[in-house]
């Protein structure tokens, strides 16, 4: 926003020059975030289509590149059906609290060290504060469609949020305490001078586990699956947007792709360096440039990340997921706590454990090489399912 | 009027409205929603004075969770949620005189009391501040208010076992 700001000439009266700069920077925004989910989209239905041994979207422009696009225009033009006894008031008020609650997070996400709406001196605690406007937005939404299903997805939703917030709360204050801060910008440079720095890498075995639980944490935030019972189509047809229809289903939609890229894009402030290079040298490529590509880069793959365990693992039922949250993350998250806390005021050595040095520059290579593998894997014997379907 | 002052209406505007519509609506479900927009406006006042930490606090605790447990309440006792609330006439004489003696009351003590006026900047780093004075000046009131908090869970959580044996 500073940016924006100082381009303005300064004849231009003060609170005209922050009022522009503020509707330059969220009109950027809200562009480029209502974009993105078209490609979620065309990469979810692709990878489902993989997963499943289908092709996928294809008719739509080359490889069906153009199918989100059609989907989108048409959800715009489709008739919005307001189901009788529905509160309408609320009904339309829902979709747009859900949107606003998702997009408010993007004010401090940090996309490089000058590439960012507004530096919070609190940010985490701000994006962890916001995302709880989506909550209420979502209990609105099943409790006005008047449907007893929307109702119930949206108790269940309520239910689980408020449940796996604490343990991705507590799991934050780890990296709070080993930063220093809550201000985004302050953790990413805690994590400075390449891989083995990143917080995921730092005191071994105990960190991985706190980005684990807070992985999983977010997913569930986000209603997706193996989290995704507050829509589950199996017992409650959608959930709670059972009724809705046209441009406000694709408003919740939207709002659903945006909060897994910000859950993605937080924890790779939080884990993986931020916009930090994997290797130091590597920073100094193009000053400002790219930042942002690396940061997108982490961002996409945890979302990639996000797909695959959709299409991988089944749901869960509703007291096994309250029995996750409960009694296996919040234990953990809290013993996380205290351990890291110990650690963080009386250190073994300067930089955490004395293996911290290089633990991540073998870890990162392992991971790298066993997904290659795994997907290499996972073509040949595609590849060799068709040839027997073709025998 | 400068910008400050126009943003502070804004946000005292939509405080007091939707607090009237807390207060008056007949639908309880209503009310509830109504108290989302008044912590928003709360919360953006306290941005206006500078206290970056308790806004962020306002929103997390009062939208996250203490409206989430009230809308869960009212959703999940059926008989609450389609009640209309009306409010009937009962002891009007006394009535009168709580309300316009607790009136006089305040207004007195808004004019009266002298109000910590001057050139005074808000702190630009709260959070620290407020960590430190909580671990050290104010400790004991801290440990007071989580011994109380952690009492009250474990009520909660002895309510629900009892339920369940029985």
């Amino acid at each position: 926003m500073d940016l924006v700001f100082n381009l303005l000439p300064a004849a231009v009266p003060y609170w005209l020059r922050v009022g522009l700069a503020g509707v330059v920077c969220a009109v950027i925004l809200i562009t480029l975030m209502a974009l993105g989910p078209i490609a979620y989209v065309y990469v979810e239905t692709k990878i489902a289509g993989f997963m499943q041994d289908r092709i996928g979207p294809k008719r739509v422009g080359p490889h069906g590149l153009l199918q989100t696009v059609a989907d989108a225009l048409k959800l715009m033009f489709k008739e919005a059906i307001y189901p009788a006894g529905a509160d309408k008031l609320l009904f339309i008020l829902a979709p747009c609290l859900v949107v606003v609650g998702a997009f408010l997070s993007f004010v401090v996400l940090p996309f490089s060290s000058r590439l960012q709406a507004v530096d919070l001196n609190v940010g985490l605690f701000y994006v962890v504060a916001v995302s709880s406007i989506s909550t209420v937005g979502l209990i609105m939404a099943g409790w006005a469609s008047n449907n007893k299903y929307a109702l119930f997805g949206a108790m269940r939703s309520a239910a689980q949020i408020v449940s796996y917030e604490i343990p991705a709360v507590m799991v934050l204050l780890t990296v709070v305490m080993m930063a220093g801060s809550l201000s985004l910008q302050d953790i990413v440079w805690a994590q400075a001078g390449g891989l083995s720095r990143w917080f995921l890498f730092r005191y071994f075995p105990l960190m991985p586990v706190a980005f684990v639980i807070f992985f999983t944490a977010g997913l569930a935030e986000c209603n997706r699956a193996p989290f995704d019972i507050p829509e589950a189509e199996s017992e409650l047809v959608a959930g709670f947007h059972t009724e809705y229809s046209g441009f406000f289903f694709a408003m919740f939609f939207l709002a659903e792709y945006t909060e897994m890229f910000v859950v993605s894009v937080v924890a790779s402030v939080l884990f993986l360096g931020g916009w930090m290079a994997p290797l130091p040298m590597l920073q100094q490529l193009g000053p400002v440039g790219l930042g942002p590509i690396w940061l997108l880069a982490k961002a996409w793959s945890l979302v990639f990340v996000m797909m695959w365990l959709r299409w991988t693992l089944p749901r869960l039922r509703v007291d096994q997921l309250m029995y996750v949250a409960w009694k296996v993350l919040l234990p953990i998250a809290m013993v996380l706590v205290v351990v890291v806390g110990g650690l963080v005021l009386w250190s073994p050595t300067a930089s955490g454990f004395p293996w911290d040095r290089w633990a991540g520059w073998i870890l990162a290579p392992l991971l790298v090489a066993y997904l290659a593998y795994m997907i290499v894997a996972a073509r040949r014997w595609s590849a060799r399912r068709t040839r027997e379907m073709a025998a | 009027m400068n910008a400050e002052a126009a943003v502070f209406y804004v946000f005292g505007a939509i405080t007091v409205l939707s607090a009237a519509v807390v207060v008056l609506a007949r639908s309880l479900i209503y009310s509830a929603f109504a108290l989302l927009f008044t912590f928003f406006g709360v919360a953006g006042l306290y941005v206006l004075l500078g206290a970056d930490f308790l806004a962020a606090t306002q929103l997390l605790i009062y939208v996250g969770g203490i409206l989430v447990l009230l809308l869960f309440g009212v959703m999940l006792t059926h008989k609450l949620y389609d009640l209309d609330l009306r409010s009937e006439v009962t002891q009007f004489l006394a009535g009168i005189i709580v309300a316009s003696g607790l009136f006089v009351i305040v207004i007195f003590v808004a004019v009266r009391t002298q109000w910590a006026t001057g050139p005074g900047r808000p702190p630009s780093v709260t959070t620290a501040e407020v960590g430190r004075l909580f671990m050290g000046q104010y400790l004991l009131p801290f440990e007071a208010a989580s011994i109380l908090l952690l009492v009250a869970l474990m009520g909660a959580a002895m309510i629900v076992r009892r339920r369940r044996d029985a």
